[in-house]
């Protein structure tokens, strides 16, 4: 199996640090912006975003919560195991806000889509975007594209793209997984 | 991931402690899905699911249609009263003419103990068993496991006291094989006349005094005294078998601790329990009934993940 990595640890820092600014220019201080981390992956980035955003706004109180979409998902009985769901855990009104949605690799958009289905059961938010680790361009399988990218990956079906966390995996890091 | 061990869920004795603690995590999310704003999943959106019930029922039909409905599955409902089967059709030419129209799972109550696992010998589709004669009341007993353990954060340790008809009482069976398996001690208290003669062979205690018995637990479940399956007299009088085996609010501030109590429902008021016991704080009797929503849900996904799309 060939590990081909796309960000080293310092590369990962800057470019969460990039996503960060990139949206407190969109959304200055967050007074009418929640942040959304998809189940399981998207959660990590997610809390690290909100994280560095505190650093860099420590007076700004920013809602982050986490939202599972097994549920949604359009593949339940076309899968060989069946999907194990997560804890959802949103704390505060989407109704009338700016959402972020959050998620480590974007690759064919369907998760995407379960995602912003299983959001609309929290209510009417007056605009969602789309914040991506990674994005595996040219593998879309609906019409689904990020509004923030931390980079882009060309890859084919067969490979696989894995982010490794800090908390979980020791290192942060981006790697591209080719073979068998 | 874990799946369910069993493909049909006909009562607890098949499910094993893997299976339940599967259904109760499972439930927690459907929980938190029932609590939302919009309370409905696509999940059984291509599942249909028939619910066919040979014996009244208020809440278990009510709270089985609705997660069916939640879950977003197509449903259709029979009940026996007012169908070809008071013409003399069997349950099998009725089953397979409902599953003739491309049913996917079956939610049965019946009358008669061993009616869901005689069908589920001789059709294909998943049955779910909503209550069979006095025999089992699977979907009940996990839905007072997810209780208790909502209240306490385990059943595993917990003592448990049902109270009542045990010998006519479907949900006695199925909560002392689910408590059982989850861990916790359970005791049965009522008179000796509602008492089945192999008790203590399913290795719970025997109370025959109310007091006694709720001294011991930390979970009262009282069960309603199903005189509609009475054949003969059992006891002299509802008013002795209040007084005896009735939950007050005297008896329970008496206690030296706080139990919970509970009750699968519908209540007799002032025969099992008093109104003020069952509107205390002490009750968790309409928090079971949410969480029967939930249960039942996670049963019906669970199983249906099973059951692949071709």
């Amino acid at each position: 199996m060939l590990h081909k990595p796309l960000l080293s640890s310092t590369k990962f820092d800057l470019t969460i640090k990039r996503l960060c600014y990139q949206l407190i220019e969109n959304h200055n201080n967050f007074s009418n912006t929640v942040i959304i981390g998809l189940q399981p992956r998207g959660t990590f980035l997610a809390n690290r975003i909100k994280e560095e955003l505190s650093k860099i706004l420590p007076k700004t109180n920013i809602d982050c919560g986490n939202l599972d979409i097994t549920f949604f998902r359009d593949d339940f009985r076309r899968r060989e195991s069946p999907l194990v769901p997560n804890t959802t855990n949103i704390n505060f009104i989407i109704e009338g806000k700016k959402v972020i949605l959050i998620d480590d690799v974007l690759f064919t958009g369907r998760t995407i889509r379960a995602g912003m289905d299983a959001m609309l059961a929290y209510g009417r938010p007056k605009k969602v975007e789309l914040l991506v680790l990674v994005d595996r361009r040219f593998s879309r399988e609906i019409p689904i594209e990020p509004d923030y990218i931390g980079i882009q990956v060309d890859s084919i079906a067969s490979q696989n793209v894995r982010v490794s966390w800090k908390e979980t995996d020791g290192a942060d890091i981006v790697e591209l997984i080719s073979g068998k | 991931m874990q799946q369910l061990s069993t493909r049909h869920l006909l009562g607890i004795k098949d499910l094993t402690e893997n299976d339940i603690q599967l259904i109760l995590e499972t439930a927690d999310n459907f929980k938190e899905v029932i609590n939302r704003p919009i309370k409905k999943v696509p999940s059984l959106r291509d599942v249909t699911i028939a619910n066919i019930f040979f014996e009244n029922s208020t809440r278990t039909k009510l709270s089985f249609e609705l997660a069916q409905k939640r879950l977003s599955a197509d449903i259709i409902n029979f009940a026996a009263s007012s169908s070809s089967v008071s013409k003399g059709e069997t349950l099998i030419d009725t089953v397979n003419n409902i599953l003739a129209m491309k049913v996917d799972m079956i939610v049965m109550r019946h009358p008669y103990a061993g009616a869901g696992i005689f069908l589920s010998k001789h059709i294909n589709a998943q049955i779910v068993n909503a209550g069979d004669g006095a025999h089992e009341h699977p979907t009940q007993a996990l839905l007072d496991a997810f209780s208790i353990r909502q209240k306490y954060g385990d059943v595993a340790g917990k003592k448990v006291v049902i109270v009542g008809d045990i010998l006519h009482s479907r949900v006695a069976l199925s909560n002392i094989l689910c408590l059982q398996k989850l861990g916790a001690e359970v005791m049965v208290c009522g008179p000796t006349t509602l008492m089945p003669r192999y008790i203590k062979d399913l290795g719970v205690k025997v109370e025959h005094n109310l007091i006694k018995a709720l001294n011991w637990c930390d979970v009262a479940n009282m069960l309603r005294i199903q005189l509609e399956r009475f054949d003969i007299k059992y006891f002299p009088s509802i008013r002795e078998y209040s007084m005896m085996y009735g939950l007050n609010k005297q008896i329970l501030d008496s206690l030296d601790k706080e139990i919970i109590v509970m009750h699968p429902g519908p209540i007799n008021r002032g025969v099992e329990i008093t109104s003020d016991v069952a509107d205390s704080k002490q009750s968790i009797i309409l928090e079971q009934v949410e969480n029967g929503v939930a249960v039942r849900m996670a049963v019906m996904y669970l199983l249906a993940s099973q059951n692949p799309l071709a």
